[in-house]
């Protein structure tokens, strides 16, 4: 980063990403003691404090973090509907894992190329992103050509998340980003790791009237409310508690 | 779900800095060595402790038995011409 004043990042994108970010690392988080075996535990826990670290630096942008985070109402939240998915078995959070963590990667990749507010801090979280993509495709590929059940478990996770998928391809207006190019790297890429995993891209609509998908505008799915209200409670029960 | 007991135990060694020998760092379960390495990287290596790391399955390691400790090591303890400081550095002896 040089010395000249940078232009102040827009508030629509930082809320976007810093969302994003929040709102997965707590459904990572939820795995701690959950975990089918303690190293995956200790995997996930890693990639929820990274998501995390990235949230705290985005939130800032926009303003205090403990507020944004701990006293907004949903309404409010401005993340995609696919991160807010529960976790369901370990093959929805891998699944989820693996069409998030591509997306995040290729576009911060552009972010980090770019000139922007967002340059710097996407330099730093793409060596991340990178690494949880990678956790992401090794699990596809072990489960899709596994047994013949964690087969089947991760073709229906692939299938179930996809109509979420649509929407993150979707401009973030203050995001200086080739949305197209975007998708068509992250749909080549997640391709080629299913082809890999014996698995096939779903093909299902990811567009029209079965399309889900209005997390930038506000709008949540069910799971959303449960979650945040567990994610909240605390702070708004015991305001500006620490320890 | 299979339980981490169904998985292999393999053994950790990690180069903390360029130059230094990989130093065993501890162990863990994983499925196969790719995923056993990227287990690695986050239970030893999440502190910048390390450059490198190999993992080895545990059942590949052939350990010296306890009980043979005495035949093992126990002769080389009377023994100290072995070591280097047994000598006395003659005088005049430069670039030592």
């Amino acid at each position: 980063m040089n010395d000249a004043p940078v232009t102040a990042p827009p508030r629509a994108a930082a809320l976007a990403l810093g969302d994003d970010a929040l709102v997965l690392s707590h459904r990572l988080g939820e795995w701690a003691g959950h975990a089918p075996v303690l190293e995956e535990e200790v995997a996930l826990a890693n990639i929820a404090l990274d998501l995390l670290g990235q949230a705290r630096i985005l939130l800032s942008l926009v303003g205090d973090e403990d507020e944004l985070a701990y006293l907004r109402e949903e309404r409010a939240f401005r993340n995609l509907q696919l991160v807010e998915q529960p976790n369901g078995d370990f093959a929805q959070t891998i699944a989820r894992q693996l069409y998030f963590s591509t997306y995040q990667l290729f576009l911060y990749r552009q972010l980090a190329a770019g000139d922007s507010a967002f340059t710097g801090l996407a330099a730093k979280a793409v060596k991340e992103v990178a690494y949880h993509q990678d956790h992401a495709a090794h699990w596809t590929l072990r489960l899709g050509d596994g047994t013949a059940e964690s087969h089947e478990r991760m073709a229906r996770a692939c299938g179930a998340l996809w109509r979420y998928t649509g929407e993150m391809f979707e401009p973030v207006e203050g995001l200086e980003v080739d949305w197209r190019a975007l998708e068509d790297s992250w749909r080549e890429s997640v391709a080629g790791v299913l082809e890999r995993a014996t698995l096939t891209l779903p093909d299902g609509p990811r567009s029209g009237a079965w399309r889900a998908g209005a997390g930038r505008q506000g709008l949540h799915t069910e799971p959303f409310g449960p979650m945040l209200a567990e994610m909240q409670h605390l702070h708004r029960s015991h305001p500006g508690a620490s320890w | 779900m299979s339980s981490s007991t169904d998985w292999p135990l393999w053994e950790v060694f990690v180069r903390s800095r360029r130059g230094l020998s990989h130093t065993h760092a501890g162990s863990l379960h994983a499925p196969d060595a790719e995923m056993a390495l990227r287990n690695a990287r986050d239970l030893y290596t999440r502190r910048n402790e390390g450059v490198s790391i190999w993992v080895v399955p545990s059942s590949a390691i052939t350990a010296s038995s306890p009980d043979e400790k005495d035949p093992f090591f126990a002769s080389a303890a009377d023994k100290p011409y072995r070591h280097p400081t047994f000598y006395e550095i003659p005088e005049g002896v430069k670039h030592l």
